[in-house]
């Protein structure tokens, strides 16, 4: 991760956070975090651990600014049946700390937390059905 | 200038064109392969090179021990050479293999070495679909490193109604042929990062796969430390106890522990269970590699577990031992 408050603006957020690897260090530091956080690990139990490490590591890189084609429709379709669970703006602000203090612990840069917040923050709805 | 690579799929052979995927072109001619994100990231589309090695950048995410058999995203995958490829499950040819050892390890347990004559590749801790001349399979770990002499061990547990367990232990006979698929699965030993700590935590039979994997891991000269807990219910489920101490003798970095967990056994073992005695007696594993096999819910508890205490997703091998409950 950069740690360099003089990056560069004409690098992406993706390169200035450093790109795949970054996303390698995040998603068990991640995972962990949602799995230990018994607000929002029920969502997240019982479930192939191979494959949900894959799906955040997804929705890392997404965040990140990387190479992504997420839809908002799979989005909807993939969270459905966690919305009828009881899926709502309080889960999804717990993933959202969760993932701000990944980033911190790797000492990302505040702004560039911001950033990765933002984009994250943007499938809010397609994730809640709304 | 490059030339065009050939990919060869079962009985069809076609160009990959420079500008598309190996996905792309395997949906071109119309082969029903399975796929998702189409991003490398969601490994629905997981295949294998039979022969040439798949580009690096067709491998990225997968574990070690996938990469090290060929495995590669054929959505992230750009051939740079001609390939032979296939799905994941698909089966090659079964070969034949002779009984040429049968013997008890444990009341429940026997050792069952078979010798084969065509050329066989597998790792150490893989498993195989053994089948028995009426066509009954039945999957079973490979407890041994691959050497000259050619043949394969396995550890068979008897199953209070199994078919196949049963007929091992007191029918199948010396001499007698069995036919034997090509060797599968994740869990094994893959050289490099020789100082790394290993642990290893078995139930019953699921010390096969471990037993192959620490042979193998010593014979390649593993120098971190290397934790094994061999854990049963009952004193039918140990064995190997003599071998596995003097293993630890002889290797300064090699470490044994035999736990019982069930109530009222009288034993000189340690009382618990293995997967509880192993994870508490180590503070973080954060770093270190971690192979679990045997009884599926000792495998699931501990992979979370392991995890949850450092190990990262990709340093923790599984093989849980599913028994089907009707016939087993």
């Amino acid at each position: 991760m950069s740690n360099s408050p003089e990056t560069t603006s004409s690098q992406s957020l993706y390169e200035q956070l450093g790109g795949e690897a970054a996303v390698n260090a995040a998603v068990d530091i991640f995972y962990r975090k949602v799995l230990s956080d018994y607000r929002i690990n029920r969502f997240f139990d019982n479930s192939d651990m191979e494959k949900q490490a894959a799906k955040q590591k997804a929705f890392l890189t997404m965040a990140f600014g990387g190479p992504n084609n997420y839809s908002g429709q799979d989005m909807r379709t993939a969270h459905a049946r966690f919305v009828k669970m009881g899926l709502d703006n309080s889960h999804f602000d717990a993933v959202m700390e969760n993932l701000c203090a990944t980033l911190s612990e790797l000492n990302v840069p505040q702004e560039l937390i911001d950033q990765v917040s933002a984009i994250a923050e943007t499938t809010r709805n397609d994730i809640l059905g709304k | 200038m490059a030339t065009i690579p050939r990919i060869t799929f079962g009985e069809a052979t076609f160009s990959c064109q420079p500008d598309e995927s190996l996905l792309d072109s395997l949906l071109r001619q119309n082969i029903q392969v399975p796929f998702g994100c189409r991003q490398g990231v969601c490994q629905a589309c997981l295949m294998r090179s039979i022969d040439a090695a798949p580009p690096e950048s067709a491998q990225a995410g997968l574990k070690d021990t996938l990469q090290t058999q060929n495995f590669f995203l054929a959505c992230v995958c750009h051939p740079e050479q001609d390939m032979t490829v296939a799905l994941p499950n698909q089966q090659g040819a079964f070969i034949e293999a002779n009984v040429i050892k049968k013997q008890l390890l444990s009341p429940d347990i026997i050792h069952l070495v078979l010798e084969y004559q065509t050329p066989f590749n597998f790792f150490a801790g893989q498993f195989v679909n053994l089948k028995r001349p009426d066509g009954l399979i039945r999957s079973y770990s490979i407890a041994n490193i691959p050497h000259a002499k050619n043949v394969l061990e396995f550890h068979i547990r008897r199953l209070p109604k199994g078919q196949f367990s049963n007929w091992v232990h007191e029918e199948l006979k010396l001499g007698t042929a069995l036919s034997l698929s090509a060797a599968q699965g994740a869990c094994h030993y893959v050289p490099g990062r020789a100082t790394q700590p290993l642990l290893l935590i078995g139930t019953g039979s699921g010390l096969a796969p471990l037993y192959g994997i620490i042979a193998d891991a010593l014979t390649q000269g593993h120098q971190g430390p290397i934790h094994l807990f061999h854990g049963s219910r009952d004193l039918n489920g140990l064995y190997f106890i003599d071998e596995l101490r003097e293993l630890s003798e002889k290797f300064n970095n090699f470490h044994y522990v035999a736990s019982i967990s069930g109530d009222n056994i009288d034993s000189k073992h340690v009382k618990g269970r293995a997967n509880d005695i192993a994870l508490a007696s180590i503070d973080s594993l954060s770093g270190w590699r971690v192979f679990l096999c045997g009884h599926p819910e000792m495998v699931n508890q501990s992979k979370k577990m392991a995890f949850m205490k450092g190990a990262s997703m990709a340093d923790i091998y599984t093989d849980a031992f599913h028994v089907l409950q009707a016939d087993s």
